[in-house]
C-alpha cells in the first residue's frame, strides 16, 4: 500500500494503483482523454501530465504506478504549461467545428480546452482531413475530429469482446476504422460513442436533433431486457430525444445495449393514443367511458372461469398488481405473466431469479450456461462474463446453442441430455470454489421446462454451487416484467389456466374474455372468438386482434417499478407524458375496476405500492438484490432430447417498442443481410 | 508519409504456395501457444514476396486467418509499416533514400532521374519494369547517395551512374550492386589514407 503526497496531501492507495488514481484520491482533478477506468491503459494522449519530484520530466500519471514516497504536484506552472503544450498539439489537427458538432456541450476536448487551451493557433499549415468511415446505422463518424485516444478500439476488444475496430496507418495519418468499413456487429457497439472524448463518433439517429443543454434528464430504468439497465432519458418537451446509460456498478456498470439506447424512435411511432372499440369488424376511436362501458357490457354475467388475463414482457409491477387484483375480484383464476410459457414456479423465488447477482459473476470461477445465448438475451450480462473471463481463471461450459459468445467456452452439448452428462466439466464445476449455473428462458419455456429447471437446480446443489454465502443457481430472464410478475404471483390460481391453457380455452370457446396487458408475443390467431381487451402502447399484434384497446403509458412515460432478473427492485421515472389519451396502466385498471363495480382499494401510486409490499415485502427495498433465504427442491421429471434454442431469435425485435423503431429495423435488416452473406460463403 | 490505402484493384484470392506454408508453420512454431499472432510480420512479408512485391487485401485476410487474428489487427500491421506495399510495384522496385546525408550528397538529382526514367513517384512505369518511392534512411550513409533496388543496394550514385544502372536493368543486363564509382565497399574514395602498411610489416605501428 504505497503512501504518497499529492499537492501536500498525503494519500494511501492500493497496490497497483496509478498516479492518476492517487491524485483523484487526493482530490486533484486530472484532465485526460485516453484513460478510462474500465479500459486498459494506453497512455497516448499525454493530457494527464503531472510533476513528480526527482523526475526530470512531467509524468503521464495514467500510466505511472503510484510509488511509495512519491511527491506529486498537479497545480504547478510546469504542469500547466506541459498540459497546454499537449492541448496545443491535439488542437493542431482538430477542426474546431464545435458549432456544428453533435458533441458540443458534452465534449471532453471542449471542456478541457477551457482550462488548458490557448486563444490562438501557431499552426499555419493545412489541417489534416480524414474521410468519414462507415460503422453501421448507429454510429456516425466525423473522423477529422478524432484525437487518436483509442478508447473505442480498446472498448470493442475488451468490453464488447468483438475486436473489429482498429487504427490503420500511423502518426498523423492514423485512422480509426473497421475492416473495410463493415458495420459494427456488437450488441454494445454504441457505447463507443459515450467513450469518445470528442465528436468523432456520435449517435447517427440523434444527429443534429438536439443540444445536450436543452434536454431534460430523467433517471430511469430500461425494460428492453431483464437486466434493468440504469438509464438516463433525455427529453425535450413531449419527446424522448435519446437514452444514455447511468452508472450502476451492480447492474450495467456504465454500458447499455444498442437496443436499450436506440429504441427511442419506437416510442413515437405506432402509438396507441386514444381508446378504440371494434364495431362491425373495424376499430374506431372512442372515449374512455365508451371503452369501459363496452368492457363492462361484455363482462356482465360472465362466469369468472371464462375470464382470463395475460401480462406482457414490458409491464410494470404496479400495473400487474392492479391486473391481478381486478381479475381476482372478478373471480378469474386464469392469470399469467409468463406469455412465453416459462415453467417457472412463482412460489419459489430462489428458483426463478439470478441468485449470484450480475456483479457476482466477477466472483465466479466456473459458469455453466444452459439453454441461453446471453450475448443477445442480455448483452450486459455477457459483457460481465467476458470481463470475468478476461481476468483469467474462468471456465465456461455451454449446453445449448453453439454461438459466438465473445469468450472461449467448452461446448458440452445441445440438449438436456448433456445436462445429465457433463463429462469433464462436471469436475470443473465440483472443483470450482464458486460455480455458477445460468439457465436461460430457452431451457424453461419448453414442454420439459420444469424438469430442465429441476435438473439444473439439482446439478447446482450436487456440485456445491449453493453453499452459505454463495448461491450459484441463476435464471436469466429476457422479459423486464417477468420477475416482478412472479413476485406478485401473476400465475394461475386454483383451477386456473396458464397462457397455453388460456389460448386453448379461447380457441375452444371455454374462455370468453381475455385482457392482454401489453402481451404481444402470443399467437393471436388462437384467441378464437374471445372478447379481447388490449391494454398497451403500440399497434402491434395484440392491438390488431383487440375488441377494445386501452392506450397505456410506455416505460418512459410513467413512474413505475420493475424487478430485474436478479430480483432487484428498481424505480423507473416519468420523462415525458403519455401521448394523447393514454394513461398510466395501473390507473387505467383502477378506473376500469370502478366501472365494473369492483373498485380496487388504492387511489394513488403510494397506495398501489403499499399493496405490492403487502404481497411481497421486498418491493419496499429498492435497488438491492436481496438473497433468498432458502433454495427449494424441485421435483425432477422426464427430459426431452430436443436441443435448446435461445429464447431471443432477433435481438433487435423482441418487443412492441423495438418493432416500432425504424432504427432497430435497420439494424435487424443489416444483421440479416450479414447472416445471408455468411451463409452464402 | 501519406495515408496508405489498399489498392482499388485487388486479386480474387491469395494463398501461400506449399513451400511457403511449410515455411510459415516454422515461423509460427517459434512463438508460444496462443501467441501465434507474433508471426504476423514475417508472414506478411513472405506474402508480399510471393505476390510480386506487394500485399493484396486477400493476403492480409489469409495471413490473419492463418494466425487466428481479427482481420483489422492484420490490416493495422500492414498499413503501419511502409515496407509493406499496398499497391503493385514494378519488376525493379527502387527505394530512394532521401534522408539528410543522401540528400546532401545529391539525392535530389537521383529523384530527377527517377522522374525522367520511371515516372511520378509511386506509379509503375508503362512497361511494368520500374516503380520508385522515396524512403527514409536505409543505413548506408557512408556511401551516400544510394538507392535500394529490390534486395540490392546501389551506392555512391550520381545521375549518370544511376541512369546507367536503370538502363541496364531495363535492357535485362546484369548489374553489379554496391558502389558505382569504383570504390570498394566504404573505403576512402581515393584509396586508403591510413593503415596503408597493414600486412607489410607485422611489427609496424602500435595497437
Amino acid at each position: 500500500m504505497p503512501k504518497l503526497t499529492v499537492d501536500g496531501i498525503e494519500v494511501e492507495v492500493e497496490n497497483g494503483a496509478t498516479l492518476l488514481q492517487a491524485c483523484e484520491e487526493a482530490g486533484a482533478e486530472i484532465p485526460r482523454f485516453c484513460y478510462h477506468e474500465r479500459l486498459s491503459i494506453a497512455g497516448n494522449c499525454r493530457m494527464c501530465l503531472v510533476e513528480v519530484e526527482k523526475s526530470p520530466k512531467p509524468v503521464a500519471s495514467c500510466a505511472m504506478p503510484a510509488g511509495d514516497g512519491m511527491v506529486v504536484h498537479t497545480k504547478t506552472e510546469q504542469v500547466k504549461r506541459a498540459r497546454e503544450g499537449v492541448m496545443e498539439f491535439l488542437l493542431i489537427n482538430h477542426p474546431l467545428d464545435c458549432p456544428i458538432c453533435d458533441q458540443g456541450g458534452e465534449c471532453d476536448l471542449q471542456d478541457q480546452s477551457m482550462a488548458y487551451g490557448v486563444d490562438g493557433s501557431r499552426f499555419h499549415e493545412n489541417k489534416r482531413a480524414v474521410e468519414e468511415k462507415y460503422m453501421g446505422p448507429l454510429v456516425k463518424t466525423v473522423m477529422t475530429r478524432c484525437i487518436h485516444c483509442t478508447r473505442c478500439i480498446r472498448f470493442s476488444q475488451e468490453v464488447a469482446g468483438v475486436p473489429e475496430l482498429g487504427a490503420i496507418g500511423r502518426g498523423e495519418d492514423m485512422e480509426i476504422t473497421t475492416y473495410l468499413e463493415h458495420a459494427l456487429t456488437s450488441e454494445l457497439s454504441a457505447n463507443v460513442v459515450d467513450l469518445c472524448p470528442v465528436g468523432a463518433l456520435t449517435f447517427r439517429p440523434f444527429a443534429y436533433t438536439a443540444r445536450p443543454w436543452e434536454l431534460k434528464k430523467t433517471e430511469s430504468i430500461d425494460v428492453m431486457d431483464a437486466v434493468g439497465s440504469n438509464i438516463r432519458v433525455d427529453a425535450r418537451g413531449s419527446e424522448v430525444m435519446r437514452i444514455l446509460p447511468r452508472l450502476n456498478e451492480e447492474v450495467n456498470e456504465e454500458w447499455i445495449s444498442d437496443k436499450t439506447r436506440f429504441v427511442w424512435d419506437g416510442l413515437k411511432t405506432q402509438r396507441l393514443d386514444t381508446p378504440y372499440i371494434r364495431e362491425n369488424g373495424r376499430l374506431r376511436a372512442a372515449t374512455w367511458d365508451e371503452a369501459f362501458a363496452a368492457i363492462a357490457a361484455r363482462l356482465k354475467d360472465v362466469d369468472g372461469k371464462r375470464i382470463a388475463a395475460i401480462a406482457g414482457d414490458l409491464a410494470c409491477a404496479e400495473s400487474m398488481k392492479a391486473l391481478k387484483d381486478l381479475y381476482a375480484s372478478l373471480g378469474s383464476p386464469s392469470i399469467d405473466c409468463r406469455q412465453d410459457g416459462a415453467k417457472l414456479d412463482a412460489g419459489n423465488r430462489g428458483s426463478y431469479i439470478f441468485n449470484s447477482t450480475i456483479a457476482g459473476i466477477e466472483d465466479a470461477d466456473a459458469i455453466l450456461l444452459v439453454g441461453t445465448n446471453p450475448r443477445i438475451e442480455a448483452p450486459i450480462v455477457n459483457a460481465r462474463i467476458l470481463k470475468r473471463a478476461r481476468a483469467g481463471g474462468l471456465k465456461v461450459g455451454v449446453v445449448g446453442p453453439r454461438v459466438d459468445l465473445t469468450y472461449d467456452y467448452d461446448y458440452l452439448g445441445a440438449g438436456p441430455q448433456s445436462l445429465k452428462d457433463l463429462g469433464a466439466f462436471a469436475d470443473v464445476l465440483k472443483n470450482a470454489e464458486r460455480p455458477m449455473i445460468v439457465v436461460g428462458q430457452g431451457a424453461v419455456t419448453r414442454g420439459d421446462g420444469a424438469a430442465v429447471l429441476a435438473a439444473a437446480l439439482s446439478l447446482a446443489k450436487s456440485s456445491g454451487a449453493i453453499s452459505g454465502e454463495w448461491n450459484g443457481f441463476n435464471v436469466l430472464h429476457t422479459a423486464a416484467s417477468r420477475v416482478g410478475g412472479l413476485d406478485l404471483g401473476l400465475v394461475p390460481g386454483e383451477g386456473g389456466r396458464d397462457v397455453a391453457g388460456i389460448l386453448d380455452g379461447a380457441s375452444s370457446g371455454e374462455i370468453d374474455f381475455v385482457h392482454l396487458l401489453g402481451a404481444d408475443e402470443i399467437d393471436m390467431s388462437r384467441l378464437g372468438s374471445a372478447f379481447v381487451v388490449y391494454q398497451g402502447t403500440h399497434g402491434d399484434a395484440g392491438a390488431h386482434r383487440a375488441d377494445v384497446i386501452l392506450p397505456g403509458a410506455a416505460y418512459t412515460e410513467k413512474n413505475a417499478t420493475w424487478v430485474n432478473t436478479e430480483g432487484r427492485v428498481q424505480l423507473g421515472r416519468r420523462a415525458v407524458f403519455p401521448p394523447g389519451q393514454a394513461r398510466e396502466d395501473w390507473a387505467i385498471l383502477r378506473a376500469l375496476s370502478g366501472v365494473l363495480g369492483k373498485t380496487l382499494p388504492y387511489n394513488d401510486l403510494a397506495g398501489v405500492r403499499a399493496a405490492m409490499e403487502e404481497d411481497a415485502p421486498h418491493f419496499a427495498m429498492t435497488d438491492v438484490a436481496a438473497p433468498v433465504e432458502a433454495m427449494p427442491s424441485l421435483s425432477e421429471g422426464n427430459l426431452d432430447a430436443a436441443p435448446f434454442e435461445s429464447a431471443v431469435k432477433d435481438f433487435y425485435m423482441t418487443n412492441p417498442v423495438a418493432r416500432a423503431s425504424a432504427v432497430m429495423a435497420e439494424c435487424a435488416a443489416g444483421r440479416a443481410a450479414a447472416a445471408r452473406i455468411q451463409a452464402a460463403e | 508519409m501519406s495515408v496508405r490505402r489498399l489498392d482499388p484493384n485487388q486479386p480474387e484470392s491469395f494463398a501461400f504456395t506449399a513451400e511457403n506454408i511449410e515455411w510459415a508453420k516454422g515461423q509460427i512454431a517459434k512463438y508460444p501457444e496462443g501467441k501465434q499472432a507474433s508471426a504476423i510480420i514475417p508472414l506478411l512479408w513472405r506474402a508480399q514476396e510471393q505476390h510480386d512485391g506487394w500485399l493484396p487485401e486477400p493476403a492480409i485476410r489469409y495471413v490473419a486467418e492463418m494466425l487466428d487474428m481479427e482481420y483489422i489487427r492484420a490490416l493495422e500491421v500492414a498499413t503501419f509499416y511502409t515496407m509493406f506495399n499496398l499497391s503493385p510495384v514494378g519488376e525493379h522496385y527502387v527505394q530512394l533514400c532521401g534522408t539528410t546525408p543522401c540528400w546532401l550528397r545529391g539525392a535530389d538529382e537521383l529523384k530527377e532521374v527517377c522522374r525522367k526514367h520511371i515516372g511520378p513517384e509511386g506509379t509503375v512505369s508503362a512497361d511494368g519494369k520500374f516503380s520508385w518511392l522515396e524512403v527514409e534512411c536505409l543505413g548506408a550513409c557512408v556511401n551516400a547517395p544510394m538507392v535500394q533496388i529490390n534486395a540490392d543496394f546501389f551506392e555512391d550514385l550520381d545521375a549518370a551512374s544511376f541512369e546507367r544502372v536503370l538502363n541496364d536493368l531495363r535492357a535485362g543486363k546484369d548489374v553489379k550492386p554496391g558502389p558505382q564509382n569504383e570504390r570498394h565497399a566504404s573505403e576512402p574514395a581515393g584509396g586508403l589514407t591510413s593503415l596503408t602498411t597493414v600486412g607489410q610489416s607485422e611489427t609496424g605501428g602500435g595497437n
